[in-house]
């Protein structure tokens, strides 16, 4: 086995294993870099760009770039977290995302990641405003495409856990969206058993039935802020 | 001779409470017509449509910011029936009427000591200034606390049983998903035997009221009407929650008893006038002209048979002992819904101790079905939800009559009858006379009442017109 090595984020030294990525030995290390598309079990893929850090003088997402001896990372600073929350707020911006309503509320990581980065309002932008279908011809599931925000959870999971390719991108550019392998969600082999049906960080993919069963309290996110239990597994570690 | 014409209105768009009151007169300065605009035009029942049944109690509720919890439980009671539904486990529907109960005394108590005491305390034509909640503290401080206090036991049992004061989760078809924990519980039955005591001191105040003024009262927007509410199986009883429809003529006889409110269709027609985006609905069985009716709290009081509460029981035996038989005044509403505030303190305490808030048996589930029903009585009266979903769990239709619709041509009445009373003869608009008009709608609190926003102030604009409908005055007090 190859020996572990030390770099720094945020000025707090940090021991990697070779072949980790930033993210993966800052979890470790009980270091919490926000992030949408990359999820614990998935290949990274380094779509949503919202664990960007800055590293060697380089803006470098952290899911997908390999840590490195002597690096030197900014991940939880005023400049890298004012970027991140940008992004998020585009996301607002370029669905339908109507929290109040939406039975995700309280379990949807993107809700949580706009608290943790203070987005109290999502003003700055023009309102997308796009026409999307809500797809409940199947029998279990419903996709509501309003709040899809294209992390491609679904789509590593279908194809590399659950061996399927139920879900792809179709599109291009501002385009560019995430479809079904058929004419709806009926016409697939998509089954509520699948991975990748409990992989959506928003309320995009839907179990039915579930809706507003779990009481407003008990919510995941009800708990504290999107990351804490990695901060949390640090402190109780007595590493910060 | 010339003829008055419509006005033409600009719609407001998702603003609660805006409404407005045009009235012609005639060449001799008498009221030709008065009416009451409701401007708004909010369109749940089109954009409902494509959603998932178990969203739409937790969508719906979004209507009001004052009574969001009639709309949640009317909506989850028509998806109970949908999911196939007809009996919910006892924990899920006690936490439901709780959440109910909880619901219409801050409701009512909002009303009645932030929107009609300054009414009520300093006199319907007190300069403007002075009609608003500040001034009823300042001028009674004691007072004031009770009001705020009053109405955050009511919000904290809303929070208790839907997860937030205003918009919460807890009921979801088939039941509900919490049950009351004993820490909360003990801490809202600490607070409940002084609530008690100030929801009588409330209703005592507005019995006075009535009893001291009755000569007012009887000249203000008294009129006789039919009353339509919720009454208990059986016994007729009042109860907020479930019932049968029941529908008397304005002499308290039935026009129907013990009605299945799914059947509600086959009673109540809409009609629509081409001035005001409020449907008119009407008793089919007496036709457009004649079969307008009121709810609310009122007529929940003319309708139920009693009440299964002591308290509120006696209350109500003193109204009906004032009135004689059924009462028409615009104004006894103020006295119904402090009987009816004492009633929701005497449930909500009979609830709290009632192990069944503990149990955890809280969703039933039953044979899928396509459409529901439910009916409700909201603070301001009878509320009705009507559904239907295809077999893919999306809602194809919906139609909605709230409270504020089933009262459209009462309050017009009463804005006529007001406006009859204090405007003829008036070609010029006095404060105090503005002031008569909004006490008179104000009195069946309105969901247009902003209630939420303005203090002591509606967004209420009144126009007149002459015969040849120039617009010759307008006051309004947020124009």
């Amino acid at each position: 086995m190859s020996e572990s090595f030390q770099f720094r984020i945020d000025g707090v030294e940090v021991t990697a294993r070779p072949g980790q990525t930033i993210m993966e030995a800052a979890d470790a290390a009980g270091i919490y870099i926000p992030r949408l598309c990359d999820v614990e079990g998935l290949r990274h893929q380094g779509g949503c760009r919202v664990c960007t850090v800055k590293s060697g003088g380089r803006s470098v997402s952290a899911c997908t770039q390999p840590a490195e001896p002597g690096l030197e990372v900014e991940n939880d600073s005023a400049a890298r977290n004012r970027v991140r929350r940008d992004l998020v707020e585009m996301l607002f911006h370029e669905g339908n995302h109507l929290c109040p309503i939406c039975e995700k509320s309280g379990n949807c990581e993107l809700q949580a990641m706009a608290y943790r980065l203070d987005m109290t309002e999502a003003t700055r932008f023009p309102w997308l405003e796009p026409c999307r279908d809500l797809d409940a011809s199947h029998p279990d599931i419903a996709l509501d495409t309003n709040r899809c925000i294209s992390c491609g959870r679904c789509i590593r999971a279908s194809q590399d856990m659950d061996g399927k390719g139920v879900f792809g991108y179709v599109g291009r550019g501002i385009h560019r969206r995430v479809a079904v392998n058929g004419a709806d969600l009926a016409h697939t082999d998509a089954a509520l058993a699948d991975h990748a049906m409990h992989v959506c960080p928003v309320g995009c993919i839907i179990r039915k039935g579930e809706g507003f069963q779990v009481p407003i309290g008990e919510r995941h996110f009800d708990h504290g802020l999107i990351g804490h239990e990695i901060e949390d597994r640090a402190r109780k570690d007595g590493r910060k | 001779m010339a003829e008055t014409r419509l006005i033409e209105i600009s719609p407001v768009t998702r603003v609660e409470g805006h409404g407005k009151v045009t009235i012609h007169l005639d060449e001799n300065n008498q009221v030709d017509e008065a009416r009451l605009h409701i401007v708004e035009f909010r369109g749940f029942e089109r954009f409902i449509r494509g959603r998932l049944l178990w969203e739409v109690p937790v969508i719906v509720q979004r209507l009001c910011g004052i009574c969001p919890v009639s709309h949640h439980l009317a909506a989850a009671k028509a998806m109970d029936q949908i999911v196939g539904v007809d009996v919910l486990p006892p924990t899920a529907e006690k936490m439901r009427r709780l959440m109910h109960y909880g619901q219409v005394m801050q409701s009512h108590v909002l009303h009645f000591f932030h929107l009609s005491a300054p009414d009520l305390l300093f006199g319907f034509g007190a300069p403007a200034e002075k009609r608003n909640i500040f001034e009823v503290i300042r001028e009674n401080p004691e007072l004031g606390l009770r009001a705020v206090l009053m109405r955050k036991f009511g919000q904290e049992i809303i929070e208790a049983t839907a997860g937030k004061k205003i918009h919460g989760t807890g009921a979801i078809p088939g039941g509900i998903n919490r049950n009351l924990d004993i820490a909360t519980r003990d801490r809202l039955l600490g607070q409940v035997d002084q609530m008690l005591d100030w929801s009588q001191a409330a209703l005592s105040i507005a019995r006075t009221y009535v009893e001291t003024h009755a000569e007012t009262v009887a000249g203000f927007g008294t009129f006789p009407s039919s009353h339509m509410a919720l009454v208990r199986e059986g016994d007729g009883a009042l109860d907020l929650y479930h019932g049968r429809l029941r529908a008397l003529n304005s002499a308290g006889a039935p026009i129907f008893d013990m009605l299945d409110y799914c059947d509600y269709h086959k009673v109540l027609v809409e009609d629509v006038r081409s001035w005001s985006y409020m449907k008119f609905p009407f008793i089919a069985a007496l036709g457009p002209d004649d079969g307008w009716y009121r709810v609310g709290p009122l007529a929940r009081m003319n309708t139920a048979s009693f009440i299964d509460t002591p308290l509120a029981n006696a209350a109500h035996g003193a109204l009906r002992a004032f009135s004689g038989g059924m009462n028409h005044s615009t104004l006894a509403n103020h006295w119904a819904r402090m009987i009816e505030v004492v009633h929701c303190v005497e449930k909500i305490r009979e609830l709290l101790h009632d192990p069944d808030l503990q149990g955890t048996d809280l969703v039933a589930k039953g044979e899928r079905r396509f459409e529901g029903i439910g009916v409700i009585e909201a603070p301001r009266g009878n509320l009705i939800h009507h559904y239907k979903v295809d077999e893919h769990d999306q809602v194809t239709y919906c139609n909605l009559i709230v409270s504020t619709t089933h009262n459209n041509e009462g309050m017009n009445r009463a804005v006529k009858d007001v406006a009859v009373k204090h405007l003829s003869g008036q070609p010029r608009i006095t404060e105090g006379m503005l002031n008569h008009v909004e006490v008179a709608i104000r009195a069946y609190d309105p969901c247009l009442s902003c209630a939420t926003h303005a203090l002591g102030q509606m967004p209420l604009q009144i126009e007149v017109y002459d015969a040849d409908a120039r617009l010759i005055d307008r006051a309004g007090q947020c124009l």
